[in-house]
């Protein structure tokens, strides 16, 4: 596999086919816990481990598996490795495994992975697959952090509070910017809105992009004031 | 020829569950340890705080009495008890106990008196209260729970222990009610039966926790 190749299922991952902003999957998990940067991390960082080895794996079986029966192996292979993760989280980690609660065992559910197995690590060699877990994987714990972030500063105005979840050590409450903040971020209706704003956003760069790119090609082209 | 092809179809599915089954024994193996040390340091760290300053004997962990459904505790569940003892002789209790009328889901609440039946500390462990109004009754939100340190029954009398709204003696939360309502109750009643069952307590041994790992 190219350099090149890497870099474009990176730029994939992180942008063009970002799994949270583009193909909307996994969005259950994407809503409920980035209530904060640090939660959004966590989810990011478990999630991007478990996409990466599930399509690795998914990718070097690929011969053996029976069309029939591959969707009981992605399953097993998936569940397999949330287990471990869920278990290695809770040894080392065991602030943030509290928090995120729940959702470290749901990922077992989050269609991205699911979907990549199906759609990229069955259909490619190894490298390239994990290539694609890696890129898919930065993409989603990216929108995590960015929707954590936003919705944490709204919200709370303050941000990295729950620090200590990572490092060990006293309670962080984080770096306050201002008192109160607009609690519906906080709030589940918040985590829609912040993600409708992104998606926008989104859209808004690509656009933006798209229209000066085709200036530049066709000199003569204005657009419509 | 097509029996051939679901026995070996079978077969490889057989292997990889093993193969992921072994995955996760070995794991489970590496960090059983240190999750076992982590839930229990969690477990010293979230009961302390109730204890105020006492001195106590270590191994409160170990005391938990199970305590099975009655209609004199709070919540529908059995109740936790941990017995702490200071050179063998009772000094307090901590109960953990659930309130299932607050406003929305169970309120764990955690909840510590010494042998006299005054209260050390309450602090809430679990809650699902609103966001912003509710949600004071957690430490880490507002001094609410502080406001039961030394009170006893007797100190209101039972019939005042309710928020001043109801005709008691215990601060509400602006823009909630039920919330506080229902950890007072629970706070309350826990008392109560703390002071009808306290021989009873200290004397029964811990309960076998069951589902213990085994060798």
């Amino acid at each position: 596999m190219t350099r090149g190749g890497f870099v474009d299922r990176l730029k994939a991952g992180l942008w063009k086919d970002n799994p949270g902003l583009v193909q909307l999957l996994g969005l259950c998990p994407l809503l409920a816990v980035t209530t904060s940067l640090v939660n959004g991390f966590g989810l990011g960082l478990a999630t991007l481990l478990v996409l990466t080895v599930s399509n690795g794996l998914v990718s070097a079986t690929r011969r053996w598996i029976r069309h029939e029966i591959r969707i009981p192996i992605y399953v097993l292979i998936i569940a397999s490795l949330v287990t471990c993760v869920e278990l290695v989280f809770e040894a080392w980690f065991p602030a943030l495994d509290r928090s995120l609660g729940i959702f470290i065992p749901l990922i077992v559910t989050n269609c991205a992975i699911v979907a990549r197995a199906e759609v990229f690590a069955s259909r490619n060699p190894v490298l390239p697959s994990l290539a694609d877990g890696i890129g898919m994987g930065a993409g989603f714990a990216a929108t995590l952090m960015a929707l954590g972030a936003f919705r944490e500063l709204v919200g709370q105005a303050s941000i990295l509070s729950g620090l200590d979840m990572l490092t060990g050590g006293e309670r962080f409450a984080g770096f306050g910017l201002g008192h109160g903040g607009l609690l519906l971020a906080i709030l589940p209706p918040g985590a829609f809105f912040s993600l409708g704003l992104a998606v926008a956003a989104k859209n808004a760069i690509d656009r933006r992009r798209r229209t000066s790119r085709s200036e530049t090609m066709r000199p003569g082209f204005r657009r419509p004031a | 020829m097509k029996t051939r092809g679901i026995v070996k179809t079978g077969a490889t599915l057989a292997l990889i569950a093993a193969i992921c089954t072994a995955l996760v024994a070995g794991t489970w193996r590496i960090t059983r340890d240190r999750i076992a040390a982590n839930r229990k340091a969690q477990l010293e760290q979230s009961l302390a705080p109730a204890l105020a300053d006492l001195v106590y004997d270590s191994g409160v962990t170990e005391s938990r009495l199970v305590i099975p459904p009655t209609d004199e505790l709070p919540g529908a569940g059995p109740v936790l008890v941990y017995r702490v003892f200071s050179a063998d002789k009772p000094v307090a209790a901590l109960f953990i106990v659930t309130a299932r009328d607050g406003f929305s889901g169970p309120i764990r609440i955690l909840v510590g008196a010494d042998y006299d039946g005054s209260v050390t500390g309450v602090r809430i462990l679990e809650h699902h209260e609103t966001p912003g109004l509710g949600d004071r009754i957690d430490q880490s939100k507002s001094d609410w729970v502080y406001q039961f340190d030394g009170r006893s029954i007797g100190d209101p009398p039972a019939d005042h222990w309710s928020i001043h709204e109801d005709g008691g003696d215990f601060d509400q939360l602006t823009g909630a009610s039920i919330t506080p309502r229902a950890v007072i109750k629970a706070v309350r009643d826990t008392l109560l039966y703390y002071e009808a069952h306290r021989e009873e307590i200290f004397t029964l041994p811990a309960t076998v926790d069951e589902d213990k790992d085994e060798e």
